[in-house]
């Protein structure tokens, strides 16, 4: 059993430590290989919750993160940039020690919180919150760090990647979760697939800054 | 029998929306996205008639959804006949093109099958995704004029819904480890009834952290103050059918998950308390967009603020509990829902006839467009809760139960920010509605009496009509059923 | 061959430093552990910064401008590595209960899979490329002088001081390589009594190890373009803040364990 809980939280490690890689990486291609990375970290840990559980219905959310997240959705990405022709340079409004600085505390945040209010739940599914929880924050400071429309969604889908982690690790939630995340993530593909040919359409940039002054009257 | 309808309610529009998106046939699909409407508000009338034990599955039906709901589709159904007139109007225009009609019909439809299935869903998970799916057809309507205003609050829209959905599923999962502790695994640790037994039970540690998470995701869906900023744009660049449906529905569907969550995080006493934390932000919300609305220059932005207004003022009611507070806080909700859509009916249609929703652009309203003007400075009497309307009502009831709680200093920033907003309506108002020297129309901006056709003002008519009615002589029927609610939110 | 304006400590240092250098490289464990003589990890990074320290002295002591930005670069990358360094040192010393190599690999090499450990291992693992000059913080093979800064420190240097130096530089890559496979992938090192067989099994674990580090060197160097100097601390940062974060993850590991779950 000690090697199982290991296992389990080297992968919901690694999970949170390609949160962190995101959160420096300043490059839009290199940002699609980590998460494409992460989505695969995330389809083994999946698996192994799966195993470790003895729910099958799991391998189908594992599948799913494999299949879209890390091969489908990375590629369309990648496409994208080259059909636009769009910079592979990411304009960030953190520098780089400040997003670190704040990550991190986010981080102990998250361990913080779920290390004092919840003693009576699971160790396994426990620990699983802890690092999701963690992924989720980053995965938010990611979108608010970032200026590009693909670095943001980028930073959205990691951020679901910590929320599909909690919900494998949390025992027998009904499969409607694992199945409406990954359907969100395929039509939110979809949509902002749409916006960024839009915003390219009449601005040149996936800058979403480009956006500001079309605002109308602000707030 | 209500197994049946409770399948139908949902199935009805997606089916419907799946069609609309296919057909081409413009007149047919009209006929299809008006039909559905009021099939739907058929089938939840019925479905309410129906006797008590209304569960099929992952679906069940009781009071409180039973009122959201057909708040709804009365709601919806009078939207898809005002947006028949308007799109007709916006095709004459040149404005929408013919896939942009029929994207807007299905998405329309859409948009109610995942509303009613958030509303029927017997479970944290099941409404969320509910609503998840309302959010993603709410962000392609917001979009759809494709002007880069449009898209700039499509994409507001879409990140920040998408962030507060995934926080408020979080939360959904965080409560369900609290309850599964407790019940058991399984769907049954994500019903409504099961968790609101065994709340007492639960472990307060992370029944915490899960109401953090799902007041700040699903706050940021009813718009409640640091978490608004996208509510004005998407009302203020979307076709403005959706802004009363967006108004009028999708707010009131995030309310309706704040009530449920509310309920069960008040029946553990050892988790953090939500009161405080509503009340507050209702309070800040009421304030700060009572302030706002003397600034805006636009006529749907300065509804849109209006509606953050009123969330707050929702938030602060059932914030504050108790029968009488909830009591006036669902029947503000109704009659809030009604009123504003009216006055989106309204301001849409005088948009498309002056060709502009800047105030500056639409004065002397009821001089130039009476049968449309005079309406408009109706409902703003009416939202600006003046008396014989029905908002009047529930603000009075709402101080009045302020009054009588232990809290009673909390009905002075109330009643402060409902007059900060009530001046701000009348001092528009009269720049709307009366004819001023600086803005004497131009003879060919009148309106003829063909344009304001019966499918345009007649749905705002009803609203404004059913407002009144009950705030001249409140429903013994109604009120005696939404008091029985109000006891059951606690 | 010697510049004119060089001291006797210019000629000196190649000795100090192959010396700091090799005496660094007996601390870690190879093929067979307990080493005659403690193997403390503190002293093992105090000989190679001693190493470092001599080398920049002499980068500065020549007086020409291509020693002084090297050795003003490297004591930059330096003061910048070394406490992403200590934190490594810190998981491990936790971890293993104590700083001696030998102990740690022993203690490692029983203790399990850990999330620390594998931060702690990245860190390492980018500390290392910057301390032995690889790319991308650094270009061995570079002949271009204003992107250089282990090469330009050594600029002035010819014949067999050259050559103790680019030894010294050769063996402080070893060590590092010897140090992350003794704590991370302990496996195969011979434990007393020694048998032949056993020892036998270390030496071709070991080459096996070293030979897998390379090649994973030769991935990163070829994948990876030398970054601008300024964008060393970036860099180094993030090796901190990896440190940090598992010295937090350890800390919270405690308390999680601490009750009993």
């Amino acid at each position: 059993m000690a090697f199982a809980l290991d296992l389990d939280r080297l992968l919901a490690g690694g999970l949170l430590l390609m949160s962190f890689l995101l959160l420096y990486q300043d490059r839009l291609g290199s940002l699609i290989d980590l998460f494409a990375f992460q989505a695969l970290l995330l389809a083994l840990a999946v698996s192994w919750q799966a195993h470790l559980q003895d729910a099958p219905h799991l391998l189908i959310a594992a599948s799913l993160a494999l299949i879209v997240k890390s091969l489908i959705i990375p590629g369309a990405l990648r496409r994208i940039i080259a059909r636009l022709g769009i910079r592979n340079e990411i304009e960030t409004a953190l520098s780089v020690p400040q997003s670190l600085l704040l990550g991190l505390a986010l981080t102990a945040l998250a361990l913080i919180t779920t290390a004092r209010l919840t003693p009576a739940a699971a160790a396994l599914a426990r620990e699983d919150v802890a690092f999701a929880l963690a992924v989720v924050l980053l995965g938010l400071l990611i979108m608010v760090g970032r200026r590009n429309a693909i670095a943001q969604v980028v930073g959205f889908m990691s951020l679901e990647n910590g929320l599909v982690l909690a919900a494998s690790g949390a025992r027998g939630m009904p499969l409607v979760v694992e199945i409406s995340t990954a359907l969100a993530v395929l039509i939110s593909l979809i949509v902002t697939g749409v916006f960024i040919f839009r915003i390219r359409e009449r601005f040149d940039t996936v800058d979403v800054a480009a956006l500001e002054p079309h605002q109308g009257e602000r707030g | 029998m209500s197994a049946a309808l409770l399948i139908l309610i949902p199935l009805l529009p997606a089916l419907a929306a799946l069609v609309l998106f296919v057909i081409r046939a413009e007149t047919l699909a009209r006929l299809l996205n008006i039909g559905t409407s009021a099939a739907m508000l058929a089938a939840s009338l019925a479905l309410a008639l129906s006797p008590a034990p209304r569960r099929a599955g992952f679906l069940a039906a009781d009071g409180l959804s039973l009122f959201f709901l057909l708040l709804s589709a009365f709601i919806g159904a009078t939207s898809s006949l005002f947006s028949d007139g308007y799109l007709a109007l916006e095709r004459r225009a040149g404005r929408l093109s013919a896939r942009g009609r029929r994207l807007y019909h299905a998405m329309f439809q859409g948009l109610m099958a995942s509303l009613a299935l958030a509303l029927l869903a017997d479970g944290t998970g099941m409404m969320w995704f509910g609503i998840e799916l309302g959010t993603l057809s709410a962000v392609l309507i917001v979009g759809l004029y494709r002007t880069p205003a449009a898209l700039e609050a499509a994409w507001k829209y879409f990140i920040l819904g998408s962030v507060g959905i995934a926080l408020a599923l979080f939360g959904t999962i965080l409560l369900y480890l609290a309850a599964a502790s407790v019940v058991g695994e399984g769907s049954a640790a994500m019903r409504w009834d099961v968790l609101l037994a065994h709340a007492r039970a639960f472990d307060p540690g992370l029944m915490d952290l899960a109401f953090v998470f799902l007041f700040l995701g699903y706050g940021t869906k009813a718009a409640l103050v640091p978490l608004h900023a996208w509510l004005a744009d998407a009302h203020a660049e979307g076709p403005t059918p959706v802004s009363a449906v967006l108004s009028g529905l999708l707010l009131n569907v995030a309310f309706y998950a704040i009530i449920r969550f509310k309920g069960i995080f008040n029946a553990n006493p050892a988790a953090l308390a939500p009161q405080p934390i509503m009340i507050g932000l209702g309070l800040l919300s009421l304030l700060f967009a009572a302030l706002m609305l003397y600034r805006r220059r636009d006529l749907k932005r300065f509804f849109a603020y209006s509606s953050i207004e009123h969330m707050g003022l929702l938030a602060f009611g059932f914030g504050l509990g108790g029968a009488a507070a909830n009591f006036a806080a669902l029947w503000h909700l109704l009659m809030h829902g009604l009123t504003k859509s009216a006055l989106f009916f309204l301001t849409g249609r005088l948009a498309q006839l002056r060709g502009s929703q800047k105030i500056a652009d639409l004065g002397g309203l009821t001089a130039t467009h009476p049968r449309l003007g005079v309406p408009l400075a109706i409902g703003m009497l009416a939202i600006a809760g003046l008396p014989p309307f029905g908002l009047f009502a529930s603000e009075f009831l709402l101080i009045s139960a302020t009054l009588r709680t232990a809290t009673a200093w909390l009905a002075l920033p109330l009643v402060l920010g409902l007059l900060l907003a009530a001046g701000a309506l009348l001092l528009r108002l009269g720049a709307l509605a009366f004819p001023t020297s600086a803005a004497v129309p131009a003879p060919a901006q009148r309106g003829g009496a063909r344009e304001t056709s019966w499918r345009t003002v007649g749905p705002a008519l009803l609203h404004l009509a059913l407002v009144l009615w009950a705030g001249l002589a409140m429903p013994g029927r109604l009120a005696a059923w939404l008091d029985v609610l109000a006891h059951g939110i606690g | 061959m010697l510049a004119e304006t060089a001291s006797p400590l210019f000629r000196a240092a190649p000795y100090g430093v192959f010396a700091a250098n090799a005496l660094a490289a007996l601390l870690v464990p190879t093929f067979a552990t307990p080493l005659p003589f403690g193997g403390d990890l503190i002293t093992l990074v105090g000989l190679l910064g001693l190493g470092r320290f001599l080398l920049a002295l002499a980068g500065l002591d020549v007086g020409t401008a291509f020693g002084g930005i090297g050795a003003s670069r490297e004591v930059m990358i330096a003061a910048l590595a070394e406490p992403a360094l200590l934190l490594v040192v810190f998981i491990l010393a936790s971890l293993g209960g104590s700083t001696d190599i030998p102990a740690l690999a022993a203690s490692l090499g029983a203790g399990g899979l850990r999330v620390s450990l594998g931060f702690a291992l990245l860190a390492l693992a980018m500390v290392a490329l910057a301390e032995c000059g690889r790319i991308p913080i650094d270009n061995p093979a570079t002949h271009l002088e204003l992107t250089m800064v282990h090469e330009a420190m050594v600029l002035e240097y010819g014949g067999r001081h050259l050559a103790l130096i680019e030894w010294a530089a050769a063996l402080k890559l070893l060590v590092y390589f010897t140090l992350i496979a003794a704590l991370f992938v302990p496996w195969g090192l011979a434990t007393p009594p020694w048998t032949a067989p056993a020892l036998l099994f270390g030496a071709i674990a070991v080459l096996g190890k070293i030979t897998i580090g390379a090649a994973l060197l030769a991935l990163v160097e070829t994948s990876l373009a030398k970054m601008r100097v300024f964008r060393v601390p970036d860099f180094l940062a993030v090796a901190l803040m990896l440190g940090a974060l598992g010295v937090l993850l350890l800390f919270f590991a405690q308390v999680f364990a601490s009750e009993g779950l």
